[in-house]
């Protein structure tokens, strides 16, 4: 019987030929990553096996993300636990402030993740690595803490969902709503503990930062990984990046699927996310009069240049409505200065948008664009849930980075092709 | 080990935020996180949970993210043992790393309701309803993952097996 892609990552690191779903793992590690929310609880649990130095220092990655540039006294003394541990074990993939990007946009930029790579990291959207070809699933601060020490990790085999997007994307329609449009279809816990694997010639066509925000998502349906086969173009990314080998690996023909999916993406438009889960999807056409108090572009999801580029081509020569914020986060330092570069930035402040510094800020309620009681947002980010962006009575619309554009010129949710 | 504790029940899909508020996040301190456990879908939890009550939620308890501090926060507000038709994947991995008991049952999830009364017993996986005296069975756990929950959590498993 044959086997998937992720089958075959978690088999080549277990050191077995074969595996089969459901089996019990014991895997090497190629990255285990950090931030400033979860790699304090980690490096205290690691303190707790009284080891003095970590297993391979060059194999973590800590990224102070969250609430940095530092929010508040409490946030800062747990960004300095990641740094004082960064410093004392040798770690020299910690990326202070000025150098460092939200985490799932910088690792693969950075090049420190690769083909073939099986990677845990301690947070959830660690599955965005999977566009790569890698195998990349979130785990919890413990995980990474015994992972610290002993540079592996128990896993269990997981079976497989394949979905096939097939035809021809009309414009401004790109990975976020075709993840988004799965998640509507299959719900939130529809791939729970499976492995989504995205194939197909919509996804061969589909540019990088797209298939980034598609892996990005798995999670949001429950998915243990997102996956998607190594190609030109995913070559053509890492060339120049890589700081390792990697290595490039197919689903046998014959490997074994839970369920096999197909989307006509030729059908598709634009797709919306209603609060408070981000399965409540509907076409953009038919979102309805939601008048927004505020717009966010950025997070790890859609903060890559091509989501800047979006959001550009549409705010340019417009302003952003009155009484609306609109708030855009480059996803690192690199995509700000790219922005920069092209003229991204000075379109957006032009219209009247506040930029930022590299941040997960108002993405997970943390800083930078909280909401008050009963505001509405419409954010490029990945998750709506009761009180994600600040009061448990405002509410957080999902979409693509041009749809967020739009919206934000017109005051509501609005088709890109309105403005 | 064997709990007997009264109920709360929560629906589907109750996520990490709402077990946890990001605003919270900036420490990881039990007590602190404790104080604001499961506050953003039920206010009033924090006052009214006490040492031994257990939790029963519907399907997916625990989804979005890899926040420890969601079952630290639980742990911390005294719960006893959580009881679900089904967790996400990261929160039962934490919970079993932590030493949160859980057990999955959807026939439990769906039977018991907030307020009553029941008996859980971990190693067996089953659960007693002292109000209508049903009794479920919960999904057994691999041999590995008991084994780390016998030893307390992940930490000191690999503190007793990888030296
Ligand atoms: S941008 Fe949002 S979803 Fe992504 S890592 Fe940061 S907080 Fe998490």
């Amino acid at each position: 019987m044959g086997m998937t892609i992720s089958q075959k990552i978690l088999a080549a690191h277990a050191g077995k030929e074969h595996v089969e779903a459901g089996e019990l793992l014991n895997c090497q590690l190629d990255v285990i990553l950090g931030n400033d929310v979860t790699a304090p609880v980690a490096i205290t649990e690691f303190g707790r096996l009284a080891r003095d130095h970590v297993f391979a220092p060059d194999s973590i990655v800590l990224v102070p993300d969250h609430f940095t540039p530092n929010k508040d006294i409490k946030s800062a003394e747990q960004a300095k636990i990641v740094r004082d541990f960064a410093r004392q074990q040798g770690i020299k993939n910690y990326f202070e402030i000025g150098q460092m990007g939200i985490e799932h946009c910088l690792l693969p930029e950075q090049g420190l993740v690769v083909p073939g790579d099986l990677i845990i990291g301690a947070d959830s959207h660690t599955c965005t690595y999977g566009a790569l070809g890698a195998f990349a699933t979130g785990v919890g601060s413990t995980d990474m803490a015994a992972a610290m020490a002993t540079g592996e990790a128990w896993f269990k085999v997981p079976e497989s969902i394949k979905f096939v997007y097939y035809g021809t994307a009309p414009r401004w329609v790109g990975g976020k709503d075709f993840i988004l449009h799965a998640i509507g279809d299959i719900g939130v816990d529809g791939a729970r503990y499976m492995s989504m694997e995205f194939t197909g010639e919509a996804i061969s066509r589909l540019s990088m930062d797209n298939r980034f925000a598609m892996a990005n998502m798995a999670i949001e349906a429950g998915g243990k990984n997102g996956i998607i086969a190594a190609d030109e173009i995913t070559l053509a990314y890492v060339k120049d990046r890589a700081q390792r080998p990697y290595r490039i690996y197919q689903s046998d023909p014959d490997a074994v699927y839970v369920q096999t999916i197909e989307y006509d993406v030729s059908k598709l438009e634009p797709v919306v996310a209603f609060p408070h889960l981000p399965e409540n999807t509907r076409p953009v056409s038919e979102a309805g009069e939601v008048w927004l108090d505020q717009v966010v572009i950025g997070s790890c999801t859609n903060g890559r240049i091509e989501d800047l580029a979006a959001a550009a081509e549409i705010l340019k020569g417009h302003k952003v409505y009155s009484g609306l914020r609109l708030i855009i986060l480059p996803g690192t330092q690199a995509i700000y200065l790219e922005a920069l570069r092209r003229g991204y930035i000075e379109t957006f402040i032009e219209a009247g948008a506040a930029v930022s510094t590299p941040t997960c800020g108002p993405c997970l309620g943390g800083h930078m664009g909280i909401l008050a009681k009963g505001e509405k947002a419409l954010a490029t980010t990945n998750r709506n849930f009761v009180g994600r962006m600040g009061h448990p009575e405002s509410e957080v619309y999902l979409s693509n980075p041009a749809v967020a554009a739009a919206s934000a010129v017109k005051g509501k949710i609005t088709p890109p092709w309105e403005v | 080990m064997k709990f007997t504790g009264k109920v709360y029940k929560f629906g589907s899909n109750v996520d990490t935020d709402a077990i946890i508020p990001a605003r919270y996040l900036n420490t990881f301190d039990p007590d602190e996180l404790a104080r604001h456990c499961m506050e953003d879908a039920d206010a009033d939890f924090p006052n009214k949970v006490k040492s031994g009550d257990i939790i029963v939620a519907e399907k997916n308890f625990g989804c979005g993210s890899s926040r420890e501090h969601a079952p630290i926060a639980i742990k911390g507000a005294g719960v006893a043992c959580v009881v679900a038709d089904s967790f996400a994947r990261i929160f039962y991995r934490n919970a079993i790393n932590i030493g949160l008991p859980i057990l999955e049952s959807p026939e439990a999830a769906a039977a018991i309701q907030e307020g009553d009364e029941i008996e859980v017993e971990l190693e067996s996986g089953q659960i007693r309803n002292l109000r209508t005296g049903e009794i479920y069975k919960a999904t057994p756990f691999p041999e590995f993952m008991q084994e780390i929950m016998a030893r307390g959590g992940l930490i000191n498993y690999v503190k007793d097996t990888k030296q």
